[in-house]
């Protein structure tokens, strides 16, 4: 009967581990792709938007896996924390950097060309109650 | 097994990076790659994590997440104001 028990456990861990092990693979493979990304594409906007998958769905498909692999509290905790901190951060470091080579029209003039891209240099200025 | 193909697969995916950190052309492209990098770095830490079943390095990689944003945030203000720092409008204090 102990044995049993023992098989079962550890039958359930190896499928445990498996399936974590699975869901590391799909958000390394994310990291994988996105790589493959930056060096095909030619252009910031076009890198930048290969470059969050991994830093979002990645993180989540990884702690998932790693939640999975060591079902503790000690260990979700972390991992949720740094799940919730990368799904606030990702987004607005991604978008500052597209903000900046925009605004600085460092981006290529073949494909954005200057005169359409417009920014309201004033709008930042005005107090956020004359906003509307 | 499958957690060594993980590590491989991620460190493919840097090294990816890797080259497009040292390819450039441009400051920004540069500083989206070293974000990519050290995402893949922070994945492979939790990875193997998961493969030594120790929790004693997580922390390691929420510190390297957090990095990689502060870089990045400051580098993006870097790019913004280094070349419009002569023609800002009067009374903006962004350059400063």
């Amino acid at each position: 009967m102990a044995t049993s028990q023992q098989a079962t456990k550890g039958g359930r861990d190896a499928v445990a581990d498996v399936i974590a092990s699975l869901l590391m693979l799909a958000g390394a493979l994310l990291a994988l792709v996105a790589g493959v990304g930056q060096l095909r594409s030619d252009d910031l906007f076009v890198r930048v938007h290969a470059a969050t998958k991994p830093a979002t769905l990645g993180w989540l498909l990884v702690v998932t896996g790693a939640v999975v692999a060591m079902p503790t509290w000690a260990a979700a905790t972390k991992l949720v924390l740094a799940v919730a901190l990368q799904f606030l951060t990702a987004p607005v470091a991604a978008h500052l950097v597209c903000r900046a080579s925009y605004r600085v029209r460092s981006t290529r003039p073949d494909r954005y060309r200057s005169e359409r891209l417009d920014i309201d240099e004033l709008g930042e200025q005005l107090p956020p109650d004359e906003l509307g | 097994m499958i957690y060594a193909a993980t590590l491989l697969v991620l460190f493919l995916g840097a090294s990816a990076f890797l080259i497009r950190l040292v390819m450039g052309p441009r400051l920004a492209d540069r500083v989206v790659a070293l974000d990519g990098v050290l995402t893949c770095v922070a994945l492979a830490i939790i990875t193997n994590s998961a493969r030594e079943g120790s929790t004693r390095y997580l922390s390691v990689a929420v510190v390297v997440a957090l990095v990689a944003f502060a870089g990045t945030v400051i580098y993006a203000r870097f790019i913004e104001t280094r070349s419009t720092d002569g023609d800002l409008p009067a009374g903006d204090e962004r350059g400063a």
